[in-house]
């Protein structure tokens, strides 16, 4: 098979929001490379609706320790409080950065940005709602996108598109390169690189509903555990809770910041009941639960009681209009409804994965608890900082990608800048080419599609919003049976142009391993706490589980793999563990 | 119900030869056309080739002619195409085909570029952001929701038959900074856009507008730039 080499001081893989606020820090610096699978503006950062919360106190008094303070007990105290600080505190500035590369965001009346509430983010330590998040319309993601991508051509960034990277190279211990399967030509391509910085995104297509893209398979992460590296946290990932019934396309949680209210069968304002104080715009976890309890409990609206109503219809259509134009007219182009005048079905959604590659607040990857693997940096949902702990709260994760993407980026040029050029792995595209040659020629007989919407199905069922230990140890033997049937999975496509046969049957095995990573994580996890909820251990338990989990690979001598799972203190600062009320 | 869609077929790895090729599958009538690309691909035929990642019109990836037009194979739900008939899929116009629907973006890319389609600022910086009034603002909502699809681009006839031509496209997102208070920028912008190649290809036959699926007024944009240029001191 044909190779070609490249060599750079940092390869950026992804072209996200993180991949790209990485590229801006580290190509004025350094010799840059962005590979990403996709052009770069097709990146699921522009699905992202809400805002970015910062406490610029443009409208109302606001203080970045408030924000820290709604992020660590949004994330039900698993968040790293080192880490929510420098993200609090570097918010405002990343807003700032922003506007100054055209950001266009919504203005105050004296023509400052505008900010409006999201769940979860209150004043005074959880005393009523602020308006802390800084938004254009409800299409603040598309923005972000679109003024990063904006600033990458002005710096003449060097992206490498349709670029499909599935190896890590590892020299020493250090990383050393990437292996990417160029998706136009079927060509292998070795890229020698100082550092890696990981931005790919999350893996949201483990699940069946859900609001991430088709192309969201987790394959960052599924990189590094093949590596042995761990991964963090996996068993949180989080459940949005307005979700188009039936579809899982994302309406946002600023529907309810402007004032849309949840209703069950009979009209009523549910969330009053589960969050007294700040109810329809408590954090996602309890709203999402508090929906499925309805459905549950027959008080679900339409024929099979199967979802419950966002009502919008007593906001001013020109409010309607002004603020939330994309996700109206999602519900008028898929389900037919005119939300001026009806309530939109909605169902949690998979949205989130607040677990990824274990970094520390400098974005380097760690291959144990507090070792880092010099070169290799992670940001954006790929990553767990962790800032967003076992629930993030809306906006912070455009809010995560700006900042530790500018770290990571910043931090592997300066690293690549001094660090030694190192030989590449001998034969380094071996492993790649023998992934792909032996799944394209392979003479299997099952389908891609039959063992994804098999292993979507089970997840959906077994490791959503309510998991127990039985429900999680079918979504396991689920599992095992398809990781059988995978290594018989057949690709029709047999050519090298455009083989998107092949790049789905490649995701597939990565969402399949992630997915066993996540149940394993979840079964161990004898508690409930933000977005992991055990119907058999209902309550949060710190004494034994205020730690992050972290999954290693286990390869034994016969060739077996095993998930050891191994813990990680929690940094706590300021905040010490209470109730989580709202 | 049953849905036929006849497909535009292209692989020169096979053949040079352009093929059309039927394919029938049972899908809901509020089914998107890309559900029913999927169930062929995942279904029928894994060699069917084609772009998409979001799946609900956001992320610009699956602009194809549908019956015709040039809509988003996740924006278009079957019920609206008329499913009683034959579908008609085939790639979007005037980029090269590269493989069944998927077509080279880069040349599309390369007019987007041209037209410095970034804020573009003179002095210092001010420590807190810029003001702007929500006026202001507004000026230029409408081209800020372009998605790069090419829908707009690759339905203009100009655009078809003139290979220099930069396409509506790349005008909208001119468009996007020349009318944004904060930018400095417009006089080298509109030098870019006078050229012979320029704004004045535009033949205001209104493809551009009717095929944008995110509902920007596309001619309406093309024609406020050729304003800008016409009363520029």
């Amino acid at each position: 098979m044909e190779i070609e080499f490249h060599s750079y001081d940092v390869l950026i893989v992804g072209a996200g929001g993180a991949g790209m606020r990485a590229a801006l820090e580290s190509s004025s610096r350094a010799r840059t490379a962005v590979l990403t699978k996709l052009y770069p503006t097709r990146s699921h950062t522009g699905a992202a609706q809400g805002g970015m919360c910062a406490a610029l106190a443009n409208v109302e008094d606001d203080n970045w320790e408030w924000h820290t303070f709604d992020t660590v007990k949004g994330g039900d105290y698993l968040v790293d409080q080192d880490a929510a600080e420098v993200m609090c505190k570097e918010a405002i500035d990343a807003v700032l950065d922003l506007e100054k590369m055209g950001l266009p965001f919504n203005r105050t009346p004296e023509g400052r940005i505008d900010q409006r509430r999201f769940g979860g983010h209150t004043r005074q330590h959880g005393e009523a709602p602020v308006r802390r998040s800084c938004f254009a319309a409800d299409r603040t993601g598309h923005m972000i996108l679109q003024t990063l991508y904006q600033q990458c051509v002005k710096q003449n960034v060097d992206f490498f598109n349709e670029f499909y990277v599935l190896d890590l190279l590892i020299t020493a211990g250090r990383a050393s390169g990437v292996v990417a399967y160029e998706l136009a030509t079927g060509r292998i391509h070795v890229f020698a690189g100082k550092a890696v910085v990981l931005a790919t995104g999350g893996f949201g297509k483990v699940f069946r509903t859900t609001s991430n893209a088709h192309t969201l398979t987790g394959d960052g992460m599924g990189i590094v555990w093949r590596k042995g590296l761990p991964l963090e946290d996996m068993e949180f990932f989080q459940f949005h809770p307005t979700g188009l019934a039936g579809l899982g396309v994302l309406l946002s949680e600023a529907a309810r910041g402007e004032g849309g209210i949840l209703r069950n069968k009979d009209g009523e304002r549910f969330m009053e009941r589960y969050a007294p104080t700040i109810k329809d715009l408590a954090p996602r976890d309890m709203v999402a639960r508090a929906m499925a309890n309805e459905v549950r409990e027959g008080r679900g609206c339409g024929p099979e009681s199967a979802y419950v109503m966002l009502d919008l219809t007593h906001l001013p259509r020109e409010q309607i209009d002004a603020k939330l134009p994309d996700i109206t007219e999602f519900a008028r182009t898929y389900l037919g409804v005119e939300p001026y005048d009806e309530p939109i079905p909605v169902f949690p959604t998979a949205h989130y994965a607040m677990g990824g590659v274990p970094t520390n607040i400098a974005g380097e990857a760690l291959f144990n608890n507090q070792d880092v693997v010099p070169g290799l940096y992670a940001a954006g949902e790929v990553a767990c900082v962790s800032v967003h702990g076992a629930n993030r709260l809306g906006t912070n994760s455009l809010l995560d990608i700006n900042v530790f993407g500018r770290r990571a980026g910043f931090n592997a040029a300066v690293y690549a800048q001094s660090a030694p050029k190192l030989d590449l792995p001998d034969d380094p595209a071996a492993f790649v080419i023998h992934l792909i040659e032996s799944m394209r020629d392979g003479a299997g007989t099952e389908r891609v599609a039959a063992i994804r919407g098999e292993l979507q199905a089970t997840m959906d069922l077994n490791a959503q919003v309510y998991r127990t230990e039985g429900s999680l140890k079918q979504a396991l033997s689920d599992i095992d049976g398809l990781k059988t049937r995978y290594a018989n999975v057949s690709v029709q496509d047999k050519g090298k142009r455009f083989n998107t046969d092949l790049l789905e049957a490649i995701e597939l095995g990565f969402l399949i391993e992630l997915a066993e990573v996540l149940v394993v994580s979840a079964l161990a996890r004898n508690e409930s706490r933000g977005g992991h909820f055990r119907e058999d251990y209902a309550t949060r338990d710190d004494v034994n589980f205020m730690r992050h989990t972290m999954a290693y690979r286990q390869l034994a001598d016969d060739g077996s793999v095993t998930i050891r799972l191994d813990y990680k203190p929690v940094v706590q600062t300021r905040y010490r563990p209470m109730e989580r009320k709202y | 119900m049953d849905v036929t869609l006849k497909l535009r077929r292209y692989n020169p790895e096979v053949s040079d030869e352009v093929s059309w090729e039927t394919f029938s599958v049972v899908q809901q009538p509020t089914d998107r056309v890309l559900d029913a690309l999927h169930t062929i691909k995942w279904d029928q035929d894994g060699t069917l080739t084609f772009r998409r990642s979001c799946a609900h019109g956001v992320c610009g990836s699956d602009a194809m002619r549908i019956n015709g037009r040039n809509r988003l194979a996740c924006k278009t739900l079957l019920k609206d195409v008329n499913p009683g008939k034959p579908i008609t899929v085939e790639p979007i116009q005037g980029l090269p085909v590269l493989k069944d629907l998927v077509v080279d973006m880069e040349p599309f890319f390369a007019a987007y570029k041209s037209v410095m389609p970034f804020l573009i600022t003179d002095g210092n910086e001010p420590t807190r952001e810029r003001v702007q009034s929500q006026k202001d603002r507004d000026r230029f909502d409408d081209t800020t929701k372009c998605i790069l699809c090419a829908a707009c681009t690759t339905s203009c006839p100009v655009y078809w038959a003139d290979g220099q031509y930069f396409g509506p496209q790349a005008i909208v997102g001119a468009h996007r900074f020349i009318f944004d208070s904060r930018d400095e920028g417009t006089a080298q912008r509109l030098e870019i856009l006078n050229d012979n190649e320029g704004v004045w290809r535009c033949r205001t036959t209104f493809n551009c507008t009717e095929a944008c699926p995110r509902g920007i007024e596309v001619t309406k944009a093309i024609q406020e730039v050729k304003r800008a240029l016409i009363f520029r001191r």
